[in-house]
């Protein structure tokens, strides 16, 4: 016998620890970085855990988390600015010094803000620094600034906030502690992926349901007790079902809807009139309801008024007006909003959906749940008690990403109201600085002059035709039309359409692309092959149509190769970012929080953070904010801007330790703050006072908290909208009321999709193409190992998707004569790709899927050029155009929601063939390209640098 | 060290829920990055950013689809590695020693200092649960993260091996399976834990929770499906004007 | 399982060498220096270039010293002890014999047995694993055993023909009764390994995940989309037609063809030239085999992966 050896079972783990925010994904969660001295005295990061102190992952993390190491040594990183040298898209560059970088890019934007600062384009992407890059393009004066939310989830923000001042995604979440039933519609590894693990780990410890509303039965549809298989895109069509079911069961919450919702509040019922369908308001332009005691019309603002939900009002002047709660009756109760009508489009069950409303009814209802925490509401009147109805719904991408998903969102929401279940204990709960109503968010901006920065913010929430960016002519001023009538509720713009639009320059052409972290030549567009040629397109004089491109990046991606100028961005253990209440920050419902990233290591390529870059780009262009008085700049470098800069007085990018170091939301910059940060971990978190944390819209306690702590400078109480009357003043447009109507060939579509309350139809790519050439559905979800294309760089991520089959169903698989390992065609109305399939039994019967940017463009991310991911990865996105087939005129509308401009890449059409054995093989061919980093080394051994 | 202790005092092991394993892999890659740094040789990647990527991993995600004889194909996600069995058959067939089962707490381990990198470990075990690294020549397999669990350099709370540390979901469990009285044998007790091909006769220490029942979804129109709540009798919305009455005390 | 060409050359030369050795060691063959040599030498050969062959198998050749350590539990430490004890006392043996040339009966009889025994240590590698449930039986050992003496066998046959001596004819007519024997064990080998499979044994793909209770299991992702070493090493798959094909290479060469030329060389005349090319057949034809036995052999492994399974894809059962 040997033996048993000596193990040293408590080695040391590392030398150092530093705790930053993770940037592997949009999740932002704290991590420990443990980190190594190499023999050449270098720190190595040579471990990364979850931070447990952290309200986001609670310690958890993720794979993409813990193979952050991977990203951080990856070859794909860039290492010099690259000025271009060959054509555009062959990825032929020269490295320049960053002063000759800066120098051209200040000598390319001065004379564009001078003349005509709409002809640069400035569009960030999975950028976490909005509040300041959106600072910046305010001060440069362009109104051609968005991040890529419209292209993500705007229909999940845009429905939300009109609807209950706050969303899904990543600004509320579902009541984990107390929901004893929860619904999760379209959600793949989507935002927020730990918390949302998490919580389901605590439902199931509870033995709470779980219903899953997904097409696919993958992730979280796997592990519900409950999987609804929906055809997508009829989300919207189930959900009024069940609301139908819950009023025919007369089961909704009556006192809830009369206190916290505009149920009560009257609507005019005067067809043809210009104010029909608005609200009656009385004198003091308060809503009207009608008081039972006297059964007469009474301000919404009488606080003694017994608010009725049905009838009819006779206002003064003797035209009528009807509460909303009885419009919704109305219009709900009506049996073609029934299960039977639902279940055959939805593909499932009238009897189905009659359960889970039956469900859903007994649980808010029979199992209510009462915390004995007094709470006063914004009118003074003391509560006993919270009283809970546990059931709790979240939904995102697969309800977002059609051209009904606006719509679809606000019956999910309303569902939510009905069944009182939205910032009650149980339900879904807000995220500070959510809750913050329509009205309390600015309205877009867009008017520019020479040399002047813009009079507000680019991005905002329209209330009204009025709010519109539309020049004199009635011409879009944005390069994506956003807030037109293509898009009038375009809350996060339309990155997607910036470089079809500026290459048909349509409503203009441009002079400067200038892009941040956004793969637009690859997986963040629509019709990828399009926009690539689109991006080498030249005009007459064999100059490129959009003359200039600007990327920075920290990685070498397939956009690189298209720009002419390249900045390098850091990884994002080596840079300083914040992660702002100002913009997205890390709160949970029970406490305000927000983070920073500091470089836990220093970067050994000559490269530089983009903010800090952009800060020295802005003082070079002397934009206001960005200079002193002398003209020198104002911020050495993101860091001193993070600390220094004031939004408002006492209110900067981070709330925490302000002032003396006491200060919590506002105070003095204090020099000392982000020192305290990294003392805390990384991140600031503050809890809610007991007695605010529900209610929060309508709980004076919350609202004199949220003031304090800067997210408003008054207490802005507010009720939900069931019924939003900003929606219909765009319909009242479109049925030509008032200065601002849209083309005529837009009313039909903006009067079906304004609809005040929310409504269904069909996704429009369905209803333009011949369905029995098209008879399928197409989807992509995020798988949860990978996050866009840049996990492939990831030499342990790459294992695990390093290619993606197409799933199609067993049925449609037999019917096509399709086995494993098949390769098949599939086509749109646009394109076709040939792609390997799997067959699987678990995902909708009309529903072809796969794992979304895995394929790639050989020569990118540092792989070998025969890597999988070139030969057996594809993107559906080949297949989706951003513009709709034509219609009978010849008109084609943009590929999206009528309302928001969401691209609608969920409402691709398809069918399905077998591809013969010897055709060629992925297509479309989307050629290659250099890499300027060359590629990745053959073995990877990491640890042995500190074993050795 | 080739034959098996008797009996070991614990037997230390994990416990995995299928009923809450979402799938996402947090596991296996950190797994990989503990063990790449901690124990033994790095975990080494071949062809790391070529045609055909392959590494060594110590546990591995597969999933599954399911199809009952009623109802949908469920997916259940699976985690995979080593089960630190009883009769660890990769034990008793290593010829150098390398191999043995710590009769302490019954951790199975490589030393490998003394692994000649024949594999035939690899060939005994059932579970896939070892791995050869191409770099190091040498057998790698699941440690119990035997270097995080006993280890004073780091807090209490996170002496557990990284993929239990790790997962969101909960969805793993560490603890000593030879005590009745411990949370992991408790939940094995109570939610039918099971061991994974018991006809080998290998007495896994890990042990599986199923994957709770589903409700199907697809019960027909008038089928089972009906609504719980009836109808309530009277007009339209004769609810309504009542549960306002209630309300407002009338 | 992977059919690695070093594990291949090593169970089928070692085990030609050891039978040859094993004859050797019980005193078959022939006085005279010229058979003596040679045959010592080509059992040696065998022997040890299908040792050394195994030694290419492992990934850290610097610690194989320590394979010698186990053999109170291992059969791979065994086969290694085994071996060594067995060409020591063959050497010795041999070298007495040729130096001295005095026979030590007893120790020749000590190293014949010990070459089966090495040959059978050899087999236990393979029979002894649950894990492939086609090895797991005690006709594995008598298949290596067979083939040994076989291919010993028949060895003796050639050298003796070579060296011209006359009982070559009987040797070559026991060879025709070893292959015969042989192919018996391996004729009864392929009936069970044809009626073996990874569910009987409780290793299929419903065992491996214990899935199978709530119905049929199929893979639906892999953990890793490209091969990683268990699936190269476990889950190796061999065509239908490829395995047909080396099947009947295995068995023209391996059998029918070196007993017809045994024949010959025992009826007709013990032409040297006819009992050599009977030996590299036979050796070709056990290439074949063993490369079988290893490729067509079903790891529990490739159940994970569902790799191996005979049951059906639920929907071609539909269909």
């Amino acid at each position: 016998m040997t033996p048993e050896p000596e193990l040293d079972l408590s080695p040391r783990v590392s030398d150092e620890i530093r705790k930053t925010t993770c940037y592997m994904c949009a999740c932002r969660c704290g991590i420990n970085v443990h980190l190594r001295t190499g023999p050449d005295g270098r720190k190595i990061v040579s471990y990364i855990e979850g931070n447990r102190d952290h309200p986001k992952n609670q310690g958890v993390l993720c794979a993409k988390g813990s193979a952050g190491i991977m990203q951080h040594y990856s070859p794909a990183r860039l290492k010099k600015p690259l000025k271009r040298s060959g054509p555009r898209g062959t990825g032929e560059f020269e490295e320049i010094s960053w002063e000759e970088a800066m120098t051209l890019a200040t000598d390319w934007l001065a004379p564009v803000r001078h003349s005509d600062p709409r002809k640069l384009a400035f569009f960030t992407g999975r950028d976490q620094s909005q509040s300041f890059t959106s600072w910046w393009a305010q001060a440069f004066g362009t109104p051609n600034y968005a991040a890529h939310g419209g292209f993500c989830s705007v229909n999940m923000a845009a429905a939300g906030i009109y609807t209950m001042g706050g969303a899904f995604w990543e600004f509320g979440a579902p009541d984990w502690d107390r929901a004893k039933m929860f619904m999760i519609f379209g959600v793949a590894e989507d935002h927020d992926s730990n918390p949302i693990k998490i919580g389901l780990s605590k439902l199931k410890k509870r033995g709470a349901k779980i219903v899953a509303v997904n097409p696919v039965r993958t992730g979280y549809n796997a592990v519900a007790d409950e999987w609804v298989g929906i055809t997508p895109g009829t989300d919207g069509l189930f959900v009024i079902a069940l609301i139908h079911e819950l009023l025919r069961m007369g089961k909704v919450d009556v006192a809830y809807l009369r206190r916290y919702t505009n149920a009560p509040w009257l609507v005019i019922d005067d067809p043809g009139a210009a104010d029909h369908g608005l609200f009656a308001r009385g004198e003091d332009g308060h809503p009207l309801i009608i008081d039972r005691r006297t059964g007469w019309v009474a301000s919404s603002e009488d606080v003694d008024a017994r608010p009725d939900l049905q009838g009819e009002a006779i206002l003064p002047g003797g035209r009528k007006a009807r509460p909303v709660f009885a419009l919704i009756a109305e219009k709900y109760l009506d049996s073609g909003h029934g299960p039977e009508a639902a279940a055959e489009r939805c593909g499932v069950p009238a009897g189905a959906i009659r359960r889970l409303a039956g469900d859903l009814a007994r649980t808010a209802f029979e199992e209510e749940i009462v915390i004995e925490q007094p709470w006063t509401d914004w009118r003074g009147k003391r509560h006993e008690k919270m009283i809970g109805r546990p059931v709790a719904f979240h939904a995102m991408r697969g309800i977002s990403a059609h051209s009904n998903g606006f719509q679809t969102c606000r019956a999910i929401h309303l569902l939510q109201m009905l069944l009182g279940s939205v910032e009650t204990p149980g339900g879904f709960r807000f995220k500070p600085p959510y809750p913050k109503p329509a009205e309390g968010h600015p309205r877009p901006h867009a008017e520019c002059r020479p040399d002047t920065p813009l009079a507000g913010p680019h991005l905002g929430y329209p209330m009204g035709p009025d709010d519109l960016l539309l020049d004199e002519a009635g011409s879009p001023r944005r390069i994506d039309k956003a807030f037109s009538w293509e898009a009038p509720l375009a809350v996060h713009g339309l990155m997607h359409m910036v470089i079809s639009n500026a290459v048909a320059r349509d409503p203009y052409g441009i002079d400067v692309l200038f892009l941040y972290m956004a793969n637009m030549a690859w997986n963040s567009s629509m019709n990828t092959a399009g926009v690539m040629e689109m991006l080498t397109r030249t005009d007459e004089n064999g100059d490129y149509v959009i003359p200039k491109i600007i990327y920075s990046d920290a990685y070498s991606s397939e956009m690189v190769a298209f720009a002419d100028l390249v900045l390098p961005d850091t990884t994002y253990l080596e840079r300083h970012d914040c992660i702002s209440l100002l913009d997205r920050p890390v709160s949970e419902p029970d406490c305000a929080a927000d983070a920073i990233r500091w470089p836990v290591v220093e970067p050994d390529r000559d490269v530089r953070g983009f903010q800090s870059a952009l800060l020295d780009l802005g003082a070079r262009l002397g934009l206001p904010g960005f200079v002193e008085e002398d003209g020198s700049p104002r911020y050495k470098d993101y860091a001193d801007y993070m600390v220094r800069h004031e939004r408002r007085p006492g209110i900067g990018p981070l709330a925490g330790w302000r002032g003396e170091g006491n200060g919590r939301g506002r105070g003095a910059p204090n020099p000392e703050q982000l020192q305290r940060y990294i003392n805390n971990g990384g991140f600031f978190s503050t809890e809610i006072p007991e007695e605010a944390q529900f209610f929060k819209p309508w709980n004076a306690d919350y609202q004199n908290w949220a003031v304090s702590m800067g997210f408003y400078d008054k207490p802005t109480p507010y009720l939900f909208q069931l019924y939003v009357e900003p929606l219909r003043r765009f319909q009242l447009a479109a049925e030509g009321h008032g200065d601002r109507q849209p083309p005529d060939a837009m009313r039909e579509r903006i009067a079906q999709a304004f609809e005040p309350l929310p409504t269904w139809y069909p996704p429009h790519e369905g209803e333009r193409i011949d369905p029995s050439a098209f008879p399928l559905h197409a989807l992509t979800q995020r798988p949860a190992a990978m996050y866009h294309s840049w996990g492939s760089q990831n030499a342990w991520l790459r294992q695990i998707h390093g290619e993606n089959p197409l799933y199609v169903p067993e049925a449609l698989a037999r019917e096509a004569g399709l086995e494993d390992g098949d390769w098949a065609w599939v086509t749109s109305h646009h394109g076709r790709i040939r792609v390997p399939i799997r067959i699987t039994a678990a995902s909708n019967n009309k529903t072809l899927w796969t794992w979304n940017a895995i394929g790639k463009r050989k020569g990118a991310w540092a792989l070998d050029r025969d890597a999988p991911e070139t030969q057996r990865g594809f993107l559906l996105n080949h297949l989706i155009h951003e513009l709709l087939p034509p219609k009978a005129d010849g008109m084609r509308w943009s590929n999206s929601d009528p309302v928001t401009g969401q691209a609608a890449w969920f409402d691709l059409r398809v069918r399905i063939e077998k591809a013969g054995p010897d055709e060629e093989s992925l297509s479309p061919d989307t050629g290659g390209q250099q890499s300027p980093v060359g590629t990745g080394p053959s073995v990877v051994a990491f640890g042995k640098a500190w074993k050795q | 060290m080739t034959t098996l202790p008797e009996t070991t005092n614990r037997k230390l092991g994990l416990v995995i829920d299928l009923d809450v394993c979402v799938g996402c892999h947090a596991c296996a890659v950190a797994c990989k990055e503990w063990n790449t740094g901690a124990y033994g040789a790095p975990l080494s990647d071949q062809d790391a950013y070529g045609a055909e990527p392959s590494g060594t991993w110590l546990n591995r995600v597969h999933s599954y689809e399911v199809k009952p004889q009623d109802g949908p194909a469920q997916i259940v996600h699976f985690p995979r590695s080593c089960l630190h069995c009883e009769d660890a058959p990769c034990v008793t067939v290593c010829p150098t020693g390398a191999s043995y089962k710590r009769a302490e707490d019954g951790i199975v381990l490589v030393n490998e200092d003394r692994c000649m990198g024949c594999g035939l470990c690899a060939w005994a075990c059932p579970y896939g649960a070892r791995e050869m690294d191409m770099d190091a020549g040498v057998m790698k397999k699941c440690t119990l993260c035997v270097d995080r669990i006993y280890n004073a350099q780091i807090p209490a709370e996170d002496r557990v091996p990284s993929c239990v540390r790790t997962c969101p979901a909960n969805a793993r469990h560490f603890g000593d399976l030879a005590d009745p009285e411990s949370d992991v044998s408790r939940m094995v007790a109570e939610r039918g834990g099971y061991d994974l091909m018991p006809a080998q006769g290998t007495r896994p220490v890990n042990k599986y929770l199923p994957p709770r029942p589903k409700t199907p979804c697809e019960t027909g129109p008038g089928g089972a499906g009906e609504a719980s709540v009836a109808t309530p009798p009277g007009s339209l919305l004769g609810w309504l004007d009542r549960a306002l009455a209630v309300i407002d005390g009338e | 399982m992977h059919p690695a060409f070093s594990v291949i050359v090593f169970t089928t030369l070692s085990g030609i060498g050891f039978g040859l050795m094993a004859l050797l060691g019980l005193g078959f063959g022939v006085p005279g220096a010229g058979f003596q040599w040679s045959a010592t030498i080509v059992a040696f050969a065998f022997a040890v270039i299908g040792l050394l062959s195994s030694v290419l198998h492992l990934r850290s050749k610097s610690r194989a010293i320590l394979a010698f350590s186990q053999w109170r539990s291992s059969w791979l430490s065994r086969e290694g002890v085994c071996s060594v004890v067995t060409l020591g006392l063959f050497g010795i043996y041999s070298l007495v014999l040729l130096l001295m040339g005095t026979r030590l009966a007893a120790l020749g009889f000590a190293a014949a047995v010990l070459a089966m025994v090495t040959v059978f240590t050899t087999s236990m590698i393979y029979a002894q694993l649950r894990t492939v449930p086609h090895w797991a039986s005690w006709i594995t050992p008598a298949v290596f055993l067979g083939f040994s003496i076989a291919g010993g066998v028949l060895a003796l046959s050639a050298l003796l023909a070579i060296s011209g001596a006359p009982s070559a004819r009987m040797a070559a007519q026991w060879a025709m009764v070893a292959l015969i024997v042989a192919w018996a064990a391996k004729a009864a080998w392929w009936r069970r390994a044809a009626e073996t499979s990874l569910e009987a044994a409780g290793s299929g793909i419903g065992d491996a995940t214990g899935l199978g209770v709530l119905g049929a299991v199929r893979p639906f992702e892999p953990p890793h989309t490209s091969p990683n070493y268990l699936m190269r090493e476990m889950a190796f798959e061999v065509g239908r037609k490829r395995a047909r094909a080396l099947r009947r290479i295995a068995i023209a060469c391996g059998a029918v063809a070196p007993f017809l030329l045994a024949g010959l060389a025992a009826y007709v005349g013990a032409a040297a030239p006819l009992l050599m090319l009977a030996v590299i057949l036979h050796l070709v034809g056990m290439l074949a085999e063993r490369w079988l036995f290893f490729a067509e052999a079903r790891h529990a492994v490739g159940s994970f992966y569902g790799i191996g399974q005979s049951v059906a894809r639920p929907s071609s059962q539909a269909a």
